[in-house]
């Protein structure tokens, strides 16, 4: 039981538009363990982005249950949710979603300045993290000088910096050239196998989904492999 | 997250905008430029009027006939025995010296020059009681009184246009309505006043005056100037000059027939018409002020709408609706802070600019920037920044992460 960071109990969730309910999730089932790494797959409307966002803290299940790395989620308030993702969850976008005027060591402290760590203390964790995905050359570089690649190492060394108990990945490879995305994956196993952190995988992209252990497949809102 | 991040990260971010941080900023420069400006001015004012009024003497008491604020049916004139009695040291101890005076218009003409100007017929007590300075020559002496001497002082207004230069007129003969006046000094000048210039002006002795110039009935005067020992005894000395004039125009159970006012009850009456007036200005500079703390909150508006993603992301990893407030707050408060400081030193400028001009102008109006107007203005205009910050920030804090994220 404690082995697993992630549990989820029967989520669900329901969007309003308008007059209209849509069910994103009818009641998806399943457990992730400590150091596993994981894809999610599923076509476009499957429910795969919802999951994403209920796995990550950023939305609220409509019901069920999520314990993330042995703590309730589901019933917490915004704040405390903003809290739970700034220790617990690592984001890396498709998109990277750097802050583009702040230099890289800049962008790599920010989750730490939201944690209240000093500033001595900062520096010097978001030197050596931007030193473990390979960047200790570019760190007082902003992202439009920085390619594609080293951009989305800014983004992984972003989400680690904070030790956080998984790290969420939304097509991490999406918007990189072949080359640069089969180095953001090695990047990305190599941090799985050697310092065992837990890695979820969202894509559409067998190639990246066979790097991984096990495969979420979800259709229409319920998962049809993996649990 | 600390202030003096916040800041650092403000000023990035307003720095990465620069022309459109500049144009917001200018917004609140202009108010608060505005409200400076205005409120110097008024204080110059305020200031140049009591000084006008203060030059008249701190001691002095006029009293004249009848009652401004009810009617009095038939009041009686002001006498000479009047002003006899209220300089009784026994009556009135309060009472330094008091110089009664009738006045006319009259005209003074020197070979072909001629002017109109207020001829008074004063005593020799005028001169210490208004503080005459002169320019040469000397005043007016009880030989002068008992002799009915036809002598004149001239003030400079009336040098200058009769002689076209104010010095060595001594001993010149000028004509009062025809009659031959010998100069006898010229007065120092005193500058114009609320009350038009003090220096277009002649002294005649009393006696002449009413023997000759301006006929007055029953030794009537139009105007009795007393001066109390001191400052702080000008209230007693009102006190005492209205017991004594009560007492002579039996008027002891009635309404006065007469009027004392001192010098404090014109600075009063013109310091609540200048205060009205500066708080007008103040309050029409304050609008535009308002103005300018709208045009912060409709930029700040486009600048959330613009970094939405910036603001998804920020709760992404993290930040607090907290966090995003003091955000954007920080972003607006420097704003109009810094329009703030640039507006204060042009309001500075606008108000030198301003005495400057009015120097040109022949009116002595030096406006004063106070440190009070600085700090309202700074406080002020703060304020405005956060108000007007409070609805944009409010509206990037509620953003909800996923929503933010997707939004392009």
């Amino acid at each position: 039981m404690s082995e697993d960071v992630i549990q989820a109990i029967g989520l669900s969730k329901i969007y309003k538009m308008g007059e209209v309910e849509v069910q994103a999730l009818r009641g998806v089932t399943f457990t992730i363990k400590h150091g596993e790494l994981v894809s999610i797959m599923g076509p476009s409307g499957s429910g795969k982005s919802t999951l994403m966002n209920i796995l990550g803290c950023l939305d609220r299940p409509s019901g069920g249950e999520y314990i993330l790395d042995g703590e309730p989620v589901s019933g917490l308030s915004g704040d405390q949710l903003a809290s739970v993702r700034n220790r617990k969850v690592g984001f890396v976008f498709q998109s990277f979603n750097l802050l583009p005027r702040q230099t890289a060591l800049a962008n790599v402290e920010l989750p730490m300045r939201y944690a209240g760590i000093s500033g001595r203390a900062r520096v010097e964790r978001a030197r050596q993290v931007l030193e473990a995905v390979g960047l200790s050359e570019r760190m007082k570089h902003r992202p439009p000088e920085l390619s594609g690649g080293q951009q989305q190492r800014v983004a992984i060394a972003r989400a680690l910096v904070n030790a956080p108990a998984i790290l969420m990945a939304d097509e991490p490879t999406g918007n990189l050239d072949s080359k640069s995305g089969k180095e953001i994956m090695e990047l990305i196993l190599r941090l799985n196998q050697e310092q065992g952190t837990t890695v979820i995988i969202v894509t559409h992209d067998p190639r990246v989904a066979e790097h991984t252990n096990r495969v979420l497949r979800l259709m229409d809102g319920l998962l049809v492999e993996g649990a | 997250m600390n202030i003096g991040q916040a800041i650092i990260e403000a000023l990035e971010s307003l720095s990465a905008n620069k022309t459109r941080s500049a144009l917001t900023i200018l917004g609140i420069v202009i108010g608060v430029a505005a409200v400076i400006a205005m409120l110097a001015v008024g204080t110059g004012a305020q200031n140049t009027i009591t000084g006008t009024i203060s030059g008249i003497g701190t001691n002095l008491l006029f009293v004249f006939s009848g009652n401004m604020q009810e009617e009095v049916r038939n009041p009686k004139p002001l006498t000479v025995s009047d002003a006899q009695a209220i300089a009784d040291e026994f009556q009135a101890p309060s009472v330094a010296a008091v110089a009664p005076l009738i006045q006319g218009s009259r005209e003074v003409t020197f070979g072909r020059e001629k002017k109109t100007t207020s001829v008074n017929g004063v005593t020799p007590e005028y001169e210490r009681v208004r503080n005459i300075n002169l320019l040469e020559g000397s005043f007016i002496t009880d030989e002068h009184i008992l002799g009915r001497a036809s002598v004149v002082l001239i003030g400079t207004d009336v040098a200058d246009k009769l002689f076209g230069h104010r010095e060595g007129v001594v001993g010149e003969t000028v004509r009062i309505e025809g009659q031959p006046f010998r100069v006898i000094g010229v007065l120092a000048p005193r500058g114009g006043s609320s009350f038009g210039s003090q220096d277009d002006i002649a002294l005649i002795p009393f006696s002449t005056a009413q023997t000759r110039l301006i006929r007055r009935t029953r030794d009537r005067v139009d105007l009795i100037l007393v001066e109390a020992t001191t400052a702080d005894n000008v209230k007693l000395a009102t006190d005492e000059v209205t017991q004594i004039l009560r007492q002579r125009h039996r008027s002891a159970i009635g309404v006065d027939d007469f009027t004392v006012f001192s010098q404090e009850d014109f600075v009063a009456t013109a310091r609540t018409v200048t205060g009205v007036l500066t708080i007008f200005l103040g309050g029409i500079a304050a609008i535009s002020l308002l103005v300018g703390g709208i045009g912060i909150m409709n930029i700040m508006l486009v600048s959330v709408t613009e970094r939405t993603r910036e603001i998804g992301l920020r709760k992404a990893i993290g930040a607090r609706r907290r966090d995003i407030l003091i955000q954007f707050l920080t972003e607006s408060s420097l704003l109009s802070l810094i329009g703030g400081l640039i507006g204060i030193g042009l309001g500075w400028l606008i108000a030198y600019v301003v005495g400057l001009v009015a120097k040109a102008n022949g009116t002595d109006l030096t406006p004063a920037v106070g440190l009070d107007a600085i700090l309202l203005a700074t406080l002020f205009s703060t304020a405005v920044g956060l108000f007007f910050g409070i609805y944009p920030a409010n509206r990037a804090a509620n953003l909800e992460p996923v929503e933010a994220l997707r939004y392009e």
